[in-house]
């Protein structure tokens, strides 16, 4: 096997980019698995694919675009479903449809060429610059510092928001920080994995890494490392098989997560506390 | 030199902060300790949209009592609760709770000295969380931003599994605990807060007879080991605790009656509470042991 494309610098970039979005998306993905919210994904990368694309048309930079509208979704899915008497589900749904449609309408009202817009789509992990990677790195530093610093509360608010607010923790600005680095998350990821394949890689680590551990922090450095793993392992693939890396990346965190169903030691609960009562 | 300013104005400020939180924990004390009430509500009014579910309520609750709220659905005894904690807002009329008033500010702090247990959750059997974890969680708002779990905070938890006899437990992941279990471990995480109000709503609903006569015996004896004052909320009367100081019945948004059990869980008032005839509610009186005097 001749792996002597790893020495070219585009290559190099694009195993960071899958370390780093590996990271931001497996953490954040917890969040995403443990709130019961699978669709907040869909709907920030469709909200940060319409910034992007308003970017494009407009002459402005596409992730300043992508950054901004991923943000408004977050702002508008919290108190949309804290106040509007709407579950979190039927607002992420709503803000989900409503980007697509205003995502499709840039596409189509965009003069010249829509290669670079549908490369924001499917994402293009090989062409990451110097400065997506710094706009990467920033951004998976920053989630790991806020999750690092605030276990406590994200812990009990993941669990339990009710449960939360009633022992005096602000759960509800826990919430929407949660929905605010999840559309940094996606936007920082946008170029390298895509708006459409996004959400895979935001869910299947953290949902392998819910079939495997009752620890809340080993499942989020798990979620983490599938992150990684999905990436560089799909990276490889993609190299090997000379098909689209977006593609390698999501099909490879849906085998993990497969694998982690089907090994799951939750699956046998019985000889997991027969384990349990013997170590005691 | 200027690192040795900054420490020293940090040393002021935490001498500050330390002295300004003894008086005002001192001064909220005396303000309870003057006419003894924990709870003061003053014609609270608390709408949703278009329905009232308050209609000028007036409360007292001194400390110490352990009080039984009895009402049939939409009575508007958990919005009760919920104005109480702080978790809800009156329209209208005032509110002191725990020397604090209530109307307006953040309601974190007060929070932080109210345990508050609700019915029993629906908890995914596969929530990487153990059983102590979850106990722990009781103690994350008195310990604040910032501040992880120290040596102490873990043998409060470990003290407080212990009260509910349920430490055999404490490293086993909490969905795998029946509801009856569950609701021990949420007892738990309410003492782990060390509150000096205790709210309960509908606590033992959902739970079958034994865990149910388990969990109101537990409530009453942590009530009286840890000197709470409580108020339990319910709509069954089979969920009423066996010994309550008062009783008060709630009806459409009214207090409509306040007293002591012996006066109020008579077949009249409960069969005019539940507008029911009298012979169904006698069927159920029998399981009411009302306090002896």
């Amino acid at each position: 096997m001749d792996l002597s494309i790893f020495g070219y610098q585009f290559m190099q970039n694009a195993v960071l980019a899958a370390f780093l979005g590996g990271i931001a998306c497996g953490t954040i993905g917890v969040f995403v698995v443990l709130m019961h919210m699978p669709f907040i994904g869909v709907a920030m990368s469709h909200a940060a694919f319409a910034g992007a694309l308003l970017g494009l048309w407009l002459g402005f930079n596409p992730l300043v675009g992508a950054f901004v509208f991923s943000l408004l979704a977050a702002a508008i899915i919290g108190p949309l479903a804290d106040r509007g008497g709407l579950s979190p589900e039927v607002s992420l749904g709503v803000i989900f449809s409503f980007m697509l449609g205003i995502g499709f309408l840039f596409l189509g009202i965009m003069p010249g060429t829509r290669s670079s817009a549908l490369e924001l789509l499917w994402g293009s992990i090989l062409t990451n610059t110097g400065s997506d990677i710094l706009v990467l790195a920033v951004v998976t530093v920053v989630v790991l510092v806020l999750v690092f610093t605030f276990f406590k509360e994200i812990q009990a608010t993941v669990f339990n928001r009710k449960i939360a607010l009633s022992v005096g923790l602000p759960a509800t600005i826990i919430l929407y920080g949660v929905l605010f680095l999840a559309g940094a998350t996606v936007t920082a990821s946008l170029r390298s994995i895509g708006g459409l394949l996004i959400f895979s890689l935001i869910l299947n680590p953290a949902a392998a890494a819910y079939q495997l551990t009752y620890s809340m922090k080993r499942m989020f450095i798990l979620s983490a490392t599938f992150g990684v793993l999905s990436g560089w392992i799909g990276l490889l693939v993609s190299y090997l098989l000379d098909v689209p890396s977006g593609a390698t990346i999501v099909i490879t965190s849906s085998i993990i997560f497969v694998l982690t169903a089907i090994f799951s030691p939750k699956r046998k609960v019985k000889r997991w506390e027969e384990k349990l009562a013997a170590k005691e | 030199m200027v690192e040795r300013v900054f420490h020293r104005l940090a040393r002021m400020t935490g001498t500050v902060k330390a002295f300004v939180r003894h008086y005002t924990s001192s001064a909220r004390s005396l303000l309870i300790d003057m006419d003894n009430n924990i709870i003061s509500i003053e014609n609270a009014v608390v709408s949703f949209r278009e329905r009232i579910a308050l209609r000028s309520v007036s409360l007292e609750v001194v400390s110490g009592e352990f009080v039984g709220v009895i009402g049939p659905n939409g009575a508007g005894k958990t919005t009760l609760l919920s104005l109480i904690n702080g978790l809800r807002q009156p329209n209208s009329g005032r509110l002191r709770v725990l020397g604090r008033s209530v109307n307006g500010g953040s309601r974190h702090s007060l929070r932080k000295e109210v345990g508050y247990l609700a019915q029993v959750e629906n908890i995914d059997e596969r929530m990487p969380m153990m059983v102590r974890d979850v106990v722990m969680i009781g103690r994350s708002g008195i310990l604040g931003l910032f501040r992880g779990p120290g040596k102490r905070d873990w043998a409060v938890v470990d003290e407080m599994l212990e009260l509910v006899g349920m430490s055999h437990l404490a490293r086993r992941p909490i969905g795998h605990l029946s509801g009856g279990e569950q609701q021990r471990v949420a007892v738990a995480r309410c003492l782990a807060q060390e509150p000096r109000l205790f709210l309960l709503d509908e606590p033992t609903a959902s739970l079958d007879w034994k865990a149910q006569s388990e969990i109101l015996d537990l409530v009453k004896q942590v009530h009286d080991k840890r000197h709470l004052t409580t108020l339990f909320v319910t709509h069954n009367l089979d969920a009423m605790p066996h010994t309550c100081d008062r009783v008060v019945l709630m009806k459409e948004g009214l207090i409509v009656d306040d007293g002591t059990p012996d006066k109020l869980i008579t077949t009249e008032s409960l069969s005019r509470l539940y507008d029911m005839p009298s012979p169904i509610v006698e069927e159920r009186r029998p399981h009411i042991h009302v306090k002896e005097s």
